[in-house]
């Protein structure tokens, strides 16, 4: 049934990094993100693998759940392959017409699909440990100075949950009205493309509608509750960082420094890992 | 104590038709004077468009009187100022459960109203446990409201207003979108709210058999108040509530009918169980 549709891709587990705080894991997330960027080596990917591995076998999430999140950009993953893999410029090895293959273009593609694979399955970590709810608060939270330069941070967090909670009821409406004009004889079921889009107005606009009417009644209940926007508001479940939340931390910081170090290593310099000499 | 109070309280809007020209003005609320004392248990009935879900929006500051005044615990409500003492001292629950349950979890649907209110973390669980278990809807406190029933989802907002600790609850045809178990859960849970926490409750509705239990009811048609007085003496005039569209309960009219065919029955029986009393006393 449509109420039970879950959103995003949380994965049910009691797990340590299911429990960490939403905050360390966005952070988390993007300097995972950011040191994929930072190499362009073997070792660096091994290294950057093997703490996906470990963090993945903690999470106790079945791998073939990371996967999923793979098909969705299977193709965009090809485009990039593809691209990198003959149109680099370098040493041809073979030719046909515009397209070459070069050594550089084959080294360049193997990186490129590591690197997105490695993104891909990072962030799809975050998503299936962390709850839409928790995701919303710790964005909120992580996003709060952002308030000095009158960012409606708060608002726009609210918003989010409440899209998120209206999600499921939408759905169950759109499922209704249409069971309602398939009673009185629209055909959705059409291969015709025009018919179908056509089809779609009877649809569209008694959902609008009703999104409306739910939207003004939402603020009224609102109001009456005291809703007065973020000032002054405590929360029910604050974020708070646990002891858990800092050894996370302590290992993110580690694997940052080990990169680093695997970069200056092989790299030379720390300026050149960081991309500013070249 | 007096808890709501209006004094000639009008309420007017002005039709338009499609293109905005002013098509006449509705009075939905005609001069109407209230006294509700703390504690009551107050119903207030009329059939579709009588005007009593614009009083009701008038008794939390969410509409303002056109004319005349309304005071929600002694205060004006046409005051800015206190526009958020009125409102928490008198919490609302709507028609539509599914539009007025903001949390995704419905232990923090129930917190919303203390976080808004600036009330410190501990004591927002304190308050929430408390108000989940005065509806008897504590274990379903981490449920999601979407795989809920109409009646607990209904008991849930009941709980969201609760929490607030109001003085006086208005719930404007809470009952309407239910199924009668539903509805049943409901009544119950807020007059066990009038009886033990002694909170002032408005009730609207269209059906009859949820303002036997109250203290007084009024009957509204066009905007005014048209009768007023304990269940037993409005229910006794079957005639006019008639004249009003309205539907007196079964029991009432099989009493009444049974009079007027000549049986010494007494005026203003409510229920079956009074019914069947005064059947077997003759």
């Amino acid at each position: 049934m449509l109420r039970d549709i879950t959103l995003g891709q949380y994965y049910q587990e009691d797990s340590v990094i299911h429990r960490l705080d939403p905050r360390v894991k966005l952070v988390g997330t993007v300097f995972f993100m950011i040191s994929l960027f930072m190499f362009n080596n073997l070792i660096g990917y091994g290294l950057a693998a093997l703490f996906l591995f470990g963090t993945i076998k903690m999470s106790k999430v079945p791998f073939k759940f990371m996967v999923r999140g793979m098909k969705a950009i299977f193709l965009l993953l090809l485009i990039t392959v593809f691209y990198n893999l003959f149109l680099t410029k370098g040493d041809i090895l073979w030719q046909w017409g515009f397209l070459k293959l070069t050594k550089q273009g084959i080294e360049t593609a193997v990186y490129m699909m590591i690197r997105l694979t490695l993104l891909i399955i990072g962030s799809s970590l975050m998503t299936l440990t962390t709850t839409p709810n928790q995701l919303t608060d710790g964005i909120e939270s992580l996003l709060s100075p952002l308030k000095i330069f009158k960012v409606p941070v708060h608002e726009v967090a609210m918003m989010m949950s409440i899209a998120l909670r209206f999600i499921p009821i939408l759905m169950e409406e759109t499922d209704k009205i249409m069971k309602a004009q398939i009673a009185r004889g629209a055909e959705f079921e059409s291969k015709n493309l025009f018919k179908k889009v056509k089809a779609l107005v009877p649809l569209l606009v008694p959902l609008l509608i009703s999104a409306f009417r739910r939207a003004n009644d939402l603020a009224l209940a609102m109001e009456a509750r005291c809703y007065r926007g973020g000032d002054g508001r405590t929360k029910m479940k604050p974020l708070t960082y646990k002891k858990r939340d800092v050894v996370a931390y302590v290992v993110l910081l580690l694997y940052i420094v080990a990169l680093i170090a695997v970069g200056i290593f092989t790299e030379g310099s720390l300026l050149k890992i960081l991309g500013l000499v070249a | 104590m007096s808890m709501i109070k209006t004094k000639d309280l009008t309420f007017e809007y002005i039709r338009r038709d499609e293109e905005g020209n002013v098509e006449g003005i509705t009075k939905a609320v005609d001069d109407v004077n209230l006294n509700i004392r703390q504690g009551e248990f107050i119903t207030i009935l009329g059939h579709n468009g009588s005007g009593k879900s614009t009083l009701a929006k008038h008794l939390n500051a969410i509409l303002y009187p056109t004319e005349g005044t309304v005071w929600v615990d002694g205060k004006d409500t046409a005051e800015d100022e206190y526009l958020w003492d009125i409102r928490q001292s008198a919490g609302m629950v709507f028609q539509n459960p599914d539009n007025q349950i903001i949390g995704q979890v419905v232990e923090e649907d129930v917190g919303f109203g203390p976080e808004n209110m600036g009330v410190p973390t501990k004591e927002i669980w304190e308050r929430v446990e408390e108000s989940l278990k005065a509806v008897g809807m504590y274990e379903y406190r981490k449920h999601s409201p979407n795989k809920l029933s109409g009646g607990q989802k209904q008991r849930v907002s009941i709980a969201g207003v609760i929490a607030m600790h109001p003085k006086c609850i208005i719930l404007d045809e809470p009952t309407a979108m239910l199924d009668p178990k539903g509805r049943k859960e409901v009544i119950r849970a807020v007059r066990a709210l009038n009886d033990v926490e002694k909170v002032t409750v408005i009730l609207i509705t269209h059906y009859m058999e949820e303002a036997i239990y109250s203290d007084r009811v009024f009957v509204m048609d066009a905007g005014r108040i048209v009768m007023q007085g304990t269940p037993q003496q409005v229910f006794s005039q079957v005639e006019q509530l008639k004249e009003l569209r309205l539907d007196v309960p079964q029991a009432t009219l099989l009493a009444y009918e049974l009079k007027k065919a000549g049986l010494p029955l007494e005026d203003g029986i409510l229920s079956k169980e009074g019914l069947v009393e005064a059947l077997c006393r003759l």
